[in-house]
Order: C-alpha cells, then sequence, then structure tokens
C-alpha cells in the first residue's frame, strides 16, 4: 500500500495540515515559536499511525455502544466510546458518531502535553478541539448552509468559557442523518462530546412520516455504513413555515434534555433557512458583519 | 494578529458527496480542457485522458461495488458514490480521485490559498501542461465586499504572449436567467407574474418564434420583496443556472417544469417538437407536397392560421377556391389572426376539435366530395375530412400521401428544449477584485482587449454601461453557480488579457501566480462529465 499520511504546513506558513484517509485535520497553535514547533512535531507523531489504529477496531465501532461495558482498546476508541454512551440509553447510536471530534481532541491532547500554548485548536472538518488560556478568545463563524457558502452569525469563545469542543452535523454532511436539519452546531466542553451530541440533536430535527422528506436505507448508499438499513435523510422538500417550527422544536426539546444534563453548553439549529439557538449565548444575535453584505450587494 | 476568525466548517468539508461526488465540485479550481477531447458531445468520460490517468488498481468484488485501498478504512464504493474520506469515488466501476480537498481549507480560510496536494502522488499533471487549459474561476471563492484582490490571478504562457486569467466567483445581487421554451402552448398572458413555491419569482416576457420567454430573478425579487420570496427566488435561478429541474406556475397560465437542455413539460405533458414555422409559413412550405393530393389544407395556429386555397402559395399553384369559411380575424388573404383562445391544444390555441374554426362551406364554391387536411403547426395534430351532400366536413381515414406529409412537418420540427441563459452584472466592487482601477477593466471589455468568461464558457456582454453579460448555462460545468445568504448569486467569471494590458489597467500584479504553481500544488480537477451537458 502507497499510503502515507500527508502532512504540510499551509501556505501561510502558520497552519499544520494533516491528512490521512477520511482524516483532515487543520491545526494552529499561538505561544512561543518554540512551543509551536514542538506543538507541531508533536501532533505530527500522534498523527502517524493513528487512522491504522482505528481501523484495527473499525467492526466494533461501528456496532452500537453498550452503555456498560466495551472491548475497545485504543485510547481514541475508548474515547469515542465514552463520548455516545450517554446517548445508547434511548436511541441507536455507535461509537463512530464521534469520531471526528474523539481525534480532534485527541491530536490537541498530544499537543498540549508537549508544549505550552496560549490558544489552539484542531479542526477536523468542522469537528473542533479548542484550547485557550489568558484572555485568548476563538471567533466562530457558523455555515448558512453546509453545502453553500456563506457565514450567517458568529459567535465568541474566549478562555473564560467551559466551551472546548464544537461540532457540527446535519443531512448535508459528510456522514448520514436520521434527521432533516441543515445543520446542528453544537458547543460542548470537549470536542467528542460536542460531536455526539451535535449527532443526536440533528437526528431530532424531524418530521416523522413526513411524505416530502426522501429516506433511504443507509447501507443502499454505503454498503458498510454503521447505520445499516436505518433510513437515513436525502431530500427535504417544501416544508410550511408551521412544519419547520415543528422540526425545530422537536430539536429544541432534545438539545434542552443535554443541555440540563449537562452534556452540551449551547447548540444552533438551522433548518430551512430557520435558526434557533439553546442555550448559548451570542450564537442567538447576528454578528452586525451579517447585514453589511446586504446594504453592499445591492451596489454590487 | 487579534481575534482569529474561522468557520465551523460544520458539514462543509462533509458535503453530501456520495451520490454527487462529481458534481460538488464547484468549490475545486478546475482545469477545464478548451480542446476537443471533452468538449465534445458524447464524450462518455471514459476515452478522457485524465480518467485513464486517474484510474488506480482496484480490488474485484461481487456487483458493481467496488473496495477502495486508498487507506485502511477499505470503504466499499457504490457506483456514482465516493467513499468515507469523499476523495475517492467509483466512477463507471473505476476508482477515481475527486479532490475535494480544497473544499476544507476554503472553509477555514474564505477565499484564502489552498492546500498543497501531495506533490508527486499520483496525479501526473499532464494536462496542465497542454496549452489549451484554461483556468476556470470556479471555486476560486471571493471576498465580498470585494475590496481584497482576486484569490487566483493565474498567468500561463498562450501563443508566446504572457496571459493573465483573473478568476474570481462573482456575487451577483443583479442577476437572473432569462429562459426560452420551446413550445407552441399558451403559458400564459405577457407580464403575467411566474411562481416558484408559490412565491414570485418572475414574469412572463415576449412571445418569440416557436417559443415562449420568462424573465425570472433580478434585484427586485432577490431583495425586493419579502425574505422568503428572495430566498425562492435565489434557489430557482440557482437550480435554473446549475441545469436542474425546476417547477414553474404562471399566474392565469400553465404549470411548467422547466431544465435547461430538457424539453419542458407543460400542464404534466413533455413538448416533443418545436413548430416548423407558423401556419401560414407551413403552408408556403408544403403547398407543393399537397398540390393534387387535396382540395384544401388548414395549418392551424394561435399565431397565424394559414388556408392553402386562399394563401398566396395555393395561388400560384391555381389551387381552386373550396368556399372555406374561417373565423377569426383575416389578415392578408390565407392568413388568420386568432381563430381561437390561447391554449394548449391544437397550434397553442385552446381548441381539441379542429372544425370549430371553421364557419359553414359557401354553397357556390363547395362541393360534396371536396377532401380537407387540418393539421397543428407541429403536426402533432391531424384529420382528414371529406364534405358530405350537405357540404358538412366528415371525419374520413386520411390517404397514406396525406399522413407522409403530416409526418414531414413533425421531421422538421427541431426538438423542443428549454433555454437557460444566465444574466449578471460585474458591478464595481467585483472588478476591484481584478484591478484597483476598476473602470478600466470595463474599457478593457469594450475595446475586446479583455475576454470575458463565465466557466470557461463563452459569455454575450451588453453593449452599454457595465459589464452585464449572458451565458448558456449548459456551456457551464456541473454546479458551477452557488449562493450566499444574502441571498445572491455566486457565479464564475474569468477576464483573461495580456500581461502587459493586465498591468496598464491596474493589475493586482503582486497576486499574479503562475500557471504551474496550480499544478504543483494540485488544485486542480478535470472537469466531470455530465450526462446532457454540452459542456
Amino acid at each position: 500500500m502507497s499510503r502515507r499520511p500527508q502532512i504540510a504546513l499551509l501556505a501561510d506558513g502558520k497552519r499544520l495540515h494533516l491528512q490521512d484517509g477520511p482524516i483532515d485535520l487543520i491545526v494552529e497553535a499561538g505561544g512561543r515559536e518554540a512551543d509551536v514547533l514542538m506543538a507541531y512535531e508533536a501532533a505530527t507523531r500522534r498523527f502517524s499511525g493513528l487512522l491504522d489504529e482505528l481501523c484495527a477496531e473499525l467492526a466494533e465501532l461501528r456496532k452500537p455502544a453498550n452503555p456498560e461495558r466495551t472491548a475497545l482498546k485504543g485510547i481514541v476508541a475508548r474515547r469515542m466510546h465514552a463520548a455516545v454512551a450517554p446517548f445508547t440509553a434511548d436511541c441507536f447510536i455507535t461509537p463512530m458518531a464521534a469520531v471526528a471530534g474523539s481525534v480532534a481532541e485527541e491530536i490537541l491532547g498530544a499537543m498540549l502535553a508537549a508544549a505550552l500554548l496560549d490558544r489552539a485548536y484542531v479542526n477536523n472538518g468542522g469537528d473542533i478541539a479548542l484550547h485557550l488560556s489568558g484572555c485568548e478568545q476563538f471567533t466562530i463563524g457558523l455555515m448558512d448552509r453546509p453545502d453553500a457558502r456563506g457565514v450567517m452569525r458568529t459567535m465568541t469563545v474566549d478562555a473564560g468559557d467551559s466551551v472546548r469542543g464544537i461540532a457540527t452535523s446535519g443531512r448535508h454532511g459528510r456522514s448520514f442523518s436520521l434527521g432533516i436539519a441543515d445543520a446542528v452546531t453544537v458547543l460542548a466542553r470537549t470536542a467528542s462530546r460536542a460531536d455526539a451530541a451535535a449527532t443526536i440533536i440533528a437526528n431530532a430535527v424531524d418530521l416523522p412520516g413526513h411524505t416530502a422528506i426522501l429516506r433511504v436505507p443507509a447501507n443502499e448508499l454505503q454498503p458498510d455504513n454503521d447505520l445499516g438499513d436505518r433510513l437515513v435523510t436525502r431530500d427535504v422538500g417544501a416544508l410550511t413555515e408551521h412544519e419547520i417550527e415543528e422540526a425545530l422544536e422537536a430539536g429544541r426539546r432534545r438539545a434542552q434534555q443535554l443541555l440540563a444534563a449537562g452534556l452540551i453548553e449551547g447548540a444552533a439549529l438551522r433548518l430551512l433557512g430557520e435558526t434557533i439557538a439553546v442555550g448559548a449565548r451570542e450564537i442567538a444575535a447576528p454578528h452586525p458583519l451579517h447585514k453589511a453584505p446586504i446594504e453592499y450587494a445591492i451596489h454590487a | 494578529m487579534g481575534n482569529l476568525s474561522y468557520y465551523a466548517a460544520a458539514g462543509f468539508f462533509r458535503v453530501a458527496c456520495r451520490l454527487t461526488g462529481f458534481g460538488l465540485a464547484r468549490r475545486i479550481v478546475r482545469i477545464r480542457m478548451n480542446g476537443p477531447r471533452c468538449r465534445r458531445e458524447g464524450c462518455n468520460g471514459q476515452a478522457c485522458h485524465w480518467l485513464a490517468n486517474m484510474a488506480m488498481e482496484v480490488t474485484a468484488t461481487s456487483g458493481d461495488k467496488i473496495r477502495c485501498d486508498a487507506c485502511p478504512v477499505m470503504c466499499y464504493i457504490k457506483p456514482g458514490a465516493a467513499g468515507a474520506c469523499d476523495r475517492y469515488a467509483n466512477h463507471d466501476g473505476q476508482l477515481v480521485r475527486v479532490d475535494p480537498h480544497i473544499v476544507l481549507e476554503r472553509t477555514v480560510e474564505h477565499g484564502g490559498r489552498v492546500v498543497p496536494f501531495q506533490a508527486g502522488g499520483d496525479w501526473d499533471g499532464k494536462i496542465v501542461n497542454q496549452p489549451d487549459v484554461f483556468v476556470t474561476a470556479i471555486g476560486a471563492g471571493t471576498t465580498y465586499p470585494d475590496y481584497k484582490p482576486a484569490p487566483f490571478i493565474v498567468s500561463s504562457e498562450v501563443d508566446g504572449i504572457d496571459m493573465v486569467t483573473v478568476v474570481t466567483e462573482g456575487i451577483f445581487s443583479y442577476c437572473g436567467v432569462k429562459v426560452k421554451i420551446d413550445t407552441d402552448r399558451h403559458l400564459g398572458p405577457e407580464t403575467a407574474t411566474v411562481r416558484a413555491q408559490g412565491e414570485a419569482v418572475g414574469h412572463v416576457t415576449t412571445g418569440e418564434y416557436g417559443s415562449q420567454m420568462l424573465s425570472l430573478g433580478g434585484v427586485h425579487h432577490l431583495t425586493g420583496g419579502s425574505k422568503k420570496e428572495g430566498r425562492v427566488t435565489c434557489d430557482t435561478l440557482m437550480d435554473l443556472s446549475n441545469c436542474k429541474p425546476v417547477e414553474l406556475t404562471i399566474d392565469g397560465g400553465a404549470t411548467v417544469i422547466v431544465q435547461a437542455g430538457r424539453p419542458p413539460v407543460v400542464n404534466g405533458t413533455a413538448e416533443e417538437r418545436m413548430r416548423v414555422g407558423c401556419g401560414s409559413a407551413t403552408i408556403g412550405m408544403f403547398a407543393k407536397q399537397w398540390h393534387g393530393k387535396v382540395d384544401e389544407v388548414v395549418v392551424v395556429d394561435d399565431h397565424i392560421t394559414g388556408v392553402l386555397s386562399e394563401h398566396q402559395a395555393g395561388k400560384l399553384l391555381d389551387i381552386a377556391d373550396t368556399g372555406i369559411k374561417m373565423k377569426g380575424r383575416r389578415s392578408t388573404p390565407g392568413r388568420y389572426f386568432q381563430v381561437a383562445e390561447p391554449g394548449t391544444g391544437w397550434g397553442g390555441t385552446n381548441i381539441s376539435d379542429p372544425l370549430s374554426v371553421l364557419g359553414p362551406f359557401n354553397a357556390k364554391e363547395a362541393r360534396p366530395g371536396l377532401t380537407m387536411l387540418m393539421v397543428s403547426t407541429t403536426g402533432e395534430h391531424a384529420g382528414y375530412y371529406v364534405l358530405d351532400e350537405a357540404l358538412r366536413p366528415i371525419e374520413a381515414e386520411m390517404p397514406r400521401d396525406l399522413r407522409l406529409s403530416v409526418e414531414r412537418i413533425q421531421e422538421n420540427c427541431e426538438p423542443a428544449l428549454c433555454t437557460v441563459l444566465f444574466m449578471g452584472g460585474a458591478g464595481g466592487s467585483l472588478r476591484a477584485g481584478v484591478t484597483d482601477n476598476p473602470v478600466r477593466l470595463t474599457r478593457s471589455v469594450k475595446d475586446a482587449l479583455t475576454r470575458v468568461t463565465s466557466g470557461g464558457a463563452p459569455v454575450y456582454v451588453w453593449p452599454g454601461g457595465g459589464i452585464t453579460f449572458m451565458v448558456d448555462v449548459t456551456l457551464m460545468p456541473a454546479g458551477a453557480f452557488g449562493y450566499v445568504p444574502t441571498p445572491a448569486l455566486v457565479a464564475p467569471i474569468e477576464f483573461t488579457m495580456k500581461l502587459s494590458d493586465y498591468a496598464a489597467l491596474g493589475g493586482h500584479m503582486d497576486y499574479i501566480r503562475p500557471l504551474s504553481s496550480l499544478r504543483d500544488s494540485a488544485e486542480l480537477r478535470p472537469m466531470p462529465y455530465t450526462p446532457g451537458r454540452r459542456a
């Protein structure tokens, strides 16, 4: 096999790009130059072989999680299992629902163990692990729809917040969704928890049995998908405003349960142009930048 | 740096790739081969050079699935689908690279530089060395407002001249589509509102030869109405421009499914043929073929119904008067307007019984046994009649000769299609992404020093102020259009000019990248083949 992970600095010379199979990470660390260098070396070391480690247990990772015990051995695999365990009681979920966030968390952990950093992030295709210290902060942009461009809102996460993980799930994603949400973005204490919770909430944004929603067994699309023959959303037709509200409300109830249980810090749910926020503060308020383009655009 | 802004990439990177692995490529800079190989209609992709180059060894498995061995995940991939990485796909049983790499990077840094992709990997870069490659703007990204230099300013050597292509994706709030629907059927009155999902998205405009024009979009529908109107208009324009089918309902008229390059479907019936000509023209074209085989011919047409015995063409052949009496308003001999109301029946009228456009035959000229053919302008409807003793036309079986002439009319009707022209204006701020003195770009385009293309397709630039252009969307690569929530459409636009001309008009010379630098970072992607497209 000719495979080798891709490890390179991006053209800006600041960010590290790590890619291996389906894992694609953008990493940036802030701090003293020597620390950043050490952090990147640590990230690279940890990254090499990580995919093989996961694939060795892939069959087990694709099975529904048992909350009591697990046969999984790898540290990332066990983190995936732990992230989905709180949800196994009342719905179908496999550790794969938390793979992206868990990998991001692992790489960030390796960097922090090797160097003292002011702040850092590991972005695994939208599932992001954060590190913040002192007065550092990140500005996060939320996408309107994942298959198109445009930032709807922005929000700020600073070192005082408990948020260290961000993840987005929805029907446009690389993974399938059982729900109809365009995007559910979750803030949580860790990236792996955010990843699992985003999946759960996106699944809850739904109108069961609605005829305008096209659903297809997952294994018809991807023969070895962990969702098996469960119906995944392929298309959402026209919905009335009331139906959009109803679907979002179902998602909101689920998100509020998770918020009350301390599993997430906040969430933004988006469906067909409508957005609702749960818990998190600034997400609800559109960023002033959002308004500006409309005015300019008329004169484009 | 103060705040570092980045986007929660969301599914952006995880764009639903499975069934559209080749369709989502609008975010990826592609090299378009302008040579005949891939532009040729009917190119099935397999003969394409790039596919041959990119084909990899695959493990044979049962059925049509293939097993990808590019990484230890070892995905089974169905035809037309991509693996878990969205990077490798099953294209007609071959494992090919689809490379959505830049999507993530674009997400991370809007309009930023692109990710180097495995230099020395399995891309051999050959295509780039061909002189006729063209860098399209699709996926080039842009900033808004466009005060920054366009994301890619690419120079390449063409015929020894240092050429420059300024590649950007424009955000067009001032944009729309002009739709030409080949049909004789009445779609709705002129100026009637055209709706999608119940929202007003445009209006019916002029009727043209064998077709009806619609004008959709424009700034008033995009930004002047309700929030939903703007969103639906934006979706409608994007889908039409991306050659997807869209159902449009016309106030006081028909429901029509429009898809660029496909026949229109009017009230559930697919249109097959475009009229051979108006009723009068049809008489002129076929008069000789009918001469001696039938006494009278009426070509039923909502616009101009033709009558053989009265028509100039009949007179020249000495065809005798038949005593026929037409309803409607006579324009010139043998040519009648308004024989019926417009509709979706015979020849774009509302009738299903052609005899309803006739009055009683005049007994002075008519005689029992006189024969008459009635036919629509597309040959789709036809009937043969013989006058009885009371001079009433009675339908009879059509003689073979006449049946052949009806078939000839059908044969001469071209297939009915919908055509969609995207029309947009490259205004002040977009031009600023190309040069720091925007008006010089406009002048340069007018002076024909700068060639404008959209996704590599030729455009028509309107005379007059600004750079307002129209482009046939079927000539553009798949998925060339996107949108921003403003709402506005994102369309590719390229300006190609001599390097010296670019410098003279105040170009961003510092940002010019040689074409080879694009190749090295392999942010290139061959044009995907989409059936039904001419690109």
